[in-house]
């Protein structure tokens, strides 16, 4: 059998398709990981120009740049792109790269649904970004998309439905070959409680894309046939209810905010423990805690909507619920911080960005449980506090994991050094800037400014101007990681097999850049034990 | 072997993870009458209570609390008629059927058929607060310029929270969904039905 394979392989090669077709046609993990990753980075350019434009807005108060209308379409599609665009598709990149890698599989299980997962994405986003040059412009009731506000959306609503479908069979398609690679393409001897714990945390993921995204699916499905086909969902005139769409979205949106920052869990367990030179505090409570925090986030949604009007009751079992998903959270940061603890630790890129995960992580993570609390919601509800904390725990927390992660195995996928200069000037700059840019908001939201507006009263400008600038100089800074990306894969100094001598994992036995094909062989059960330690 | 073996297992996982897809694509649709029941049993949304005619005649009245029950009335954006209460509050028995009066005009130059949302504040009383006869219970079609008195039967259940004492009823009048849709086909060139 084995050698059958290998002749299959080998014919294969010969075959390769080259230039674009290669690309279109590819089924390999790691050339469809390098797509999503490209993709996902464009979205974040995309989207981030958006923010530019937010920021240059409110850079002073009154209307100098954009109409209103035009501002509020780009706080919607910079939340689309950015949750949908860029970091969904980076974290399915991450995967497809290296989960294979990480378990000892020869590729994913179904690499034929694999490709058309990724090549879903670009159709999804001609859409989506198609409706910027729509009569009527883009989408500008939010990304969260309630009713009736939505339906007043023009020519656009259609197209914002149908991507947002989009997008949702693809992240279904990725999340259901991820568990079938995971549950059974696994080398023997890889115990489930062996699995690195990126690997644990994207499992989790893809349960909770699968039971999340079918939801929204069917909201926004709602949202269509009440514009289209006369439904009632959401019309209170034929007796429909338009809270309603809050509490299935939001049934949605709060394993989805679990989506985006769990696999971010798994690249901090990563890098801390390889640059700590210690084996990972508190592996097993780190699963169990991944998993609690997916089993909560299904029954938090109405945290976001305690203003709505709830029985006290609720409120209470909503707080209570929320609150108490700081509690494993506290594990995992407790279990870094221990990682860290006595190890000999050296500051290379992916370590500082991982630190500074776990910091403004926190930070953030401590925003959200004063969101948490319902009778002091009622002040923050809606205010630049909720955007302040929500960019706490996106941009510092998901976006950081996913640069160090590109920083720790872009050795692996180039073979060559990153340039260590570089990625240090690149890691202060945006430290340094998104403090800037993100902590004032909180002061902006306490003092009651509301969000998702272009125009502000004037005793908001100062602190405006300075989370401004802060943008302008995160923004920039995030051209350094282009750069460093581009010169790494054009070359530089060679990369070892295991690159970091700290690192431990199957994925470091390989030779660096990881041959086209790995592991058509499992390892046997001393490398897996090896990579374990 | 290996291959067949893990091909099968993985056929058969993919079946089942669609099946978990679909199945939580209906619960999203499945919420609607969930949500539905919950907002009945609690009176969320101030949905009221059901007692029927029947019901209501059974129950004995409570001479001892008096209630104000209050009338608000709107009309939602883009429906040109005029709705307002024959009398601003009343005030009422528990237990004792109440007969009060609604007042709407059509001010538009075409027939229009509206439909009135009603809703009980405080939610606490919003269950115990039962309307045995609505013009809400149906579409209302005005002709051009008419304008129709209508009667609201309604009864507060004895049980009523101990500290409750007022109660608002309010209604919003919206288009009808239907009217709604043959309208935009006439402005879409669509053959008016």
């Amino acid at each position: 059998m084995s050698q059958a394979a290998t002749h299959h392989d080998t014919h294969h090669e010969a075959h390769h398709a080259t230039g674009i077709t290669r690309w279109l046609t590819t089924t390999n993990h790691k050339d469809i990981g390098t797509m999503y990753l490209v993709f996902s980075l464009i979205m974040f350019f995309i989207g981030g120009s958006m923010a530019m434009i937010i920021r240059l807005e409110l850079f002073q108060p009154g209307l100098q740049f954009v109409n209103p209308q035009f501002f509020n379409s780009m706080t919607t599609m910079h939340a689309l792109v950015m949750i949908f665009g860029a970091v969904m598709p980076a974290w399915t990149g991450f995967a497809n790269w290296l989960v294979p890698l990480m378990i000892g599989a020869p590729d994913m299980a179904l690499p034929r649904l694999n490709n058309w997962s990724f090549w879903i994405l670009p159709f999804a986003f001609t859409l989506l970004l198609g409706t910027l040059f729509m009569p009527g412009g883009a989408p500008a009731g939010g990304w969260t998309m309630y009713p009736p506000l939505v339906l007043q959306t023009g020519e656009a609503f259609p197209f914002l439905i149908f991507a947002v479908h989009f997008m949702g069979a693809s992240s279904i398609a990725g999340a259901i070959n991820i568990i079938a690679t995971v549950f059974n393409m696994r080398a023997p001897g890889m115990t489930l409680m062996k699995l690195p714990l990126f690997v644990w945390t994207w499992i989790i993921t893809a349960f909770l894309l699968i039971a999340s995204i079918p939801v929204l699916a069917g909201a926004v499905t709602m949202l269509l046939t009440d514009k289209f086909f006369g439904t009632s969902f959401f019309n209170a005139a034929g007796g429909g209810d338009p809270v309603m769409f809050q509490h299935i979205f939001w049934f949605f949106g709060h394993p989805e905010v679990y989506i985006l920052i769990l696999p971010a869990f798994g690249i901090a367990s990563a890098i801390i423990p390889t640059f700590a030179r210690k084996p990972l505090f508190g592996y097993s409570s780190m699963v169990y805690a991944a998993a609690s925090i997916a089993f909560l986030s299904f029954i938090v949604w109405a945290h976001h909507m305690f203003t709505v009007g709830m029985p006290l009751a609720g409120e209470l079992f909503f707080m209570y619920a929320t609150v108490l998903i700081a509690v494993p959270t506290g594990v995992k940061v407790f279990n870094w911080v221990a990682t860290m603890w006595q190890g000999s630790m050296t500051f290379e890129t992916p370590m500082l960005f991982a630190i500074a995960f776990v910091v403004l992580f926190t930070i953030g993570g401590f925003s959200g449980l004063m969101l948490g609390v319902t009778p002091v919601d009622f002040q923050y509800h809606d205010t630049y506090f909720v955007v302040a904390h929500f960019h706490y725990v996106l941009v510092t927390g998901a976006v950081y994991a996913l640069i160090a992660g590109t920083y720790f195995w872009l050795p692996k996928w180039t073979g060559h050094m990153y340039d260590e200069k570089l990625g240090k000037l690149h890691f202060w700059l945006s430290t340094i800037s998104v403090n800037v840019l993100f902590f004032p908001q909180h002061f902006l939201g306490l003092a009651g400014m509301p969000r998702r507006i272009p125009d502000y009263a004037v005793q908001f400008a100062d602190w405006n101007m300075v989370s401004s600038i802060g943008g302008f100089v995160f923004g920039a800074s995030q051209l350094l990681f282009v750069w460093g990306i581009v010169k790494c894969a054009r070359g530089g100094e060679k990369a070892t097999a295991q690159v970091w001598e700290g690192a431990h994992g199957l994925e470091w036995t390989v030779p660096s850049p990881a041959p086209y094909h790995t592991f058509s062989e499992p390892p046997d059960a001393s490398t897996i034990e090896g990579g374990m330690r | 072997m290996q291959r067949n073996v893990t091909q099968s297992a993985n056929r058969r996982l993919v079946v089942q993870l669609l099946g978990v897809t679909a199945l939580m694509f209906s619960f999203g649709y499945a919420l609607v009458p969930l949500y539905n029941v919950f907002c009945e049993v609690t009176g969320l949304n101030g949905k009221t209570g059901q007692l029927t005619q029947a019901q209501a005649d059974k129950l004995l009245p409570d001479k001892t609390r008096e209630i104000t029950v209050e009338f608000v009335t709107g009309v939602n954006a883009g429906l040109p008629w005029d709705f307002r209460p024959l009398q601003t509050k009343v005030v009422v028995n528990p237990g004792v059927v109440t007969l009060v009066s609604f007042e709407m005009t059509n001010r538009a130059t075409i027939n229009m058929i509206g439909q009135a949302i009603p809703s009980v504040a405080p939610q606490t009383a919003a269950r115990y607060f039962s309307k045995t006869e609505c013009f809400c219970f149906t579409q209302q079609p005005l002709a051009a310029g008419e304008t129709k008195t209508v009667p609201v039967r309604f009864i507060i259940d004895p049980k009523l929270p101990k500290d409750v004492d007022r109660v608002t009823l309010s209604y919003t009048f919206f288009e009808a969904p239907q009217t709604a849709q043959q309208e935009s086909n006439i402005a879409g060139g669509a053959p008016n039905t």
